[in-house]
């Protein structure tokens, strides 16, 4: 389905309909896309995005998860955090980033934080709303099992609300992803965002294509892969 | 404990709740059930049945009087050898049925073996053995009451508590369920008290009938069947039944006239 745009535009490209200064042709894309990653040319931007995405998940979803469990266990507190949450994504979090310098020094450690900062509300909303839909009565149960408060929140609570859970830790891969590729793309001196910029400003078409894609790629593919996790979890849970 | 004492009871237990509308919600009970007794608690809407169970199992704590199980005090923490089964739905959709009935037991650091066993027989008593590998959103509304029956009987309770169980489900299924709620009360020989607005539900299942008041709920009545042990749902059919149902519409009809705001 996806082949069709594809080879409208290798075929437009190729005829000179599209401009090549504008957008070159699929196949050239991948053609510099792999030749980039074989010559080891941008092997330590990528060790270095991909690390700094991973440290901004992790932290985003454990801070987040933790974050979500606490405000929730204090609805006075909640009552005071939901507006915040609801109008959060319409600030633009990497303007931040000079504060972040400031604070943190110059390389990981403020792009870590932009990434923290675009996807850990997201996981503090879906686990407020996990464990919002948690049912009564399995509580009860849990009380009746003599599990206590750990064991419930480890054995009942964490299952019960996972699928929502996982909805959030999904959409904390995409924006910390987000957050880490365009705080480096604007600010950073080094990465994979970066290396788009430099190649946009110095006019080489074909290494910033090729860089386009592999990002791209590896966007869908780690989203491909909690999408399958998530879809096999769920379809225990739905009547078959 | 001698056969005398009983295997739990209830003693001028109230319960209120607070808060900006102060409610009295229960009370006062004075209820003893004899170590393997079937014992059901009918009554009016909002009369207090379901807090009556949150106090006898120990989930909620009485505002005034005693609980004891077993000789002991209960008091807002649940016992040993206590098993309750609700009106939802109970079963952990992420398990198996299998998994789900084993939950208790693995928890409790019992033998693997001894829990295939238990669980193995759990499963087939309650008719779900070609179910063991499925999850509880692939069955009906009775078949997973049935899952939460099992995960409760696998733990051997010495006390089963039941509220409104088969609620949700339509008559002809009830009277079955309430055949294999007599088979599993025999083979555990457990004390139930089971919570129902049935009436013909009550008077089919049970040793004695407790009928409750409108809210606040207090014993009006206390009915005993006389049945024999080995029943089952063909019992509708004895004269017996007709007049023991009747007499509990007769207190009943009263209270729950009063619940609707209406004089009998």
């Amino acid at each position: 389905m996806l082949a069709i745009p594809v080879l409208a535009l290798e075929v437009l490209c190729r005829t000179g309909v599209v401009d090549p200064m504008t957008i070159i042709p699929p196949s050239d894309m991948l053609a510099s896309m792999l030749a980039q990653i074989a010559s080891g040319d941008i092997t330590d931007s990528m060790e270095q995005t991909f690390s700094t995405i991973a440290a901004a998940f992790a932290l985003a979803v454990a801070g987040g998860t933790l974050i979500g469990a606490a405000v929730h266990a204090q609805p006075r507190l909640r009552r005071a955090i939901d507006p915040l949450l609801a109008s959060y994504y319409s600030v633009p979090t990497f303007i931040f980033y000079p504060l972040l310098v400031a604070l943190l020094g110059l390389g990981m450690a403020p792009l870590v934080m932009i990434g923290v900062l675009s996807a850990a509300p997201a996981v503090v909303i879906s686990t407020l709303a996990g464990l919002d839909g948690v049912p009564p009565v399995l509580l009860r149960v849990a009380r009746i099992q003599r599990l206590g408060r750990a064991r419930t929140l480890w054995l009942i609570v964490l299952p019960a609300a996972m699928p929502r859970l996982f909805s959030g830790f999904k959409l904390a891969l995409s924006y910390s992803l987000i957050g880490v590729i365009a705080g480096e793309f604007i600010l950073s001196g080094s990465g994979l965002g970066y290396a788009i910029s430099f190649a946009y400003q110095s006019f080489d078409n074909r290494a910033m294509y090729g860089l386009m894609l592999f990002v791209l790629l590896v966007a869908v593919l780690a989203n491909g892969i909690l999408y399958t996790w998530e879809g096999h979890l769920a379809r225990r849970r739905v009547r078959g | 404990m001698t056969s005398d004492t009983p295997h739990a009871s209830l003693t001028g237990v109230t319960r209120r709740f607070g808060g900006a509308q102060p409610v009295h919600a229960l009370g006062p009970i004075d209820l003893d059930l004899a170590r393997g007794e079937f014992f059901s608690v009918v009554g009016p809407s909002g009369c207090g049945k379901s807090t009556l169970l949150d106090v006898l199992s120990g989930l909620g704590k009485p505002t005034s009087g005693t609980v004891s199980f077993e000789g002991k005090a209960v008091s807002g923490s649940v016992p040993d050898g206590v098993g309750v089964v609700f009106q939802e739905d109970a079963s952990f959709p992420w398990l198996t049925v299998r998994n789900n009935v084993a939950f208790g037991l693995r928890r409790a650091g019992v033998d693997p073996a001894e829990i295939n066993r238990r669980v193995d027989h759990a499963v087939g008593f309650m008719g779900l053995s070609q179910f063991a590998g499925h999850y509880p959103a692939q069955l009906s509304g009775g078949m997973r009451q049935r899952v939460c029956i099992a995960r409760t009987l696998v733990q051997q309770p010495r006390l089963i508590l039941l509220d409104e169980p088969f609620g949700a489900l339509d008559q002809q299924t009830r009277l079955l369920m309430g055949d294999e709620l007599l088979r599993l009360w025999r083979e555990t020989g457990a004390t139930v008290l089971l919570i129902t607005h049935a009436l013909d539900e009550a008077a089919m299942l049970s040793d004695r009938v407790g009928v409750m008041s409108a809210r606040p709920g207090r014993f009006i009545d206390l009915v005993e069947t006389g049945w024999e042990r080995d029943r089952d749902s063909r019992i509708v059919s004895d004269p017996a039944f007709g007049a023991i149902t009747s007499r509990l519409w007769s207190s009943l009809r009263t209270e729950s006239l009063k619940t609707l705001g209406r004089v009998a």
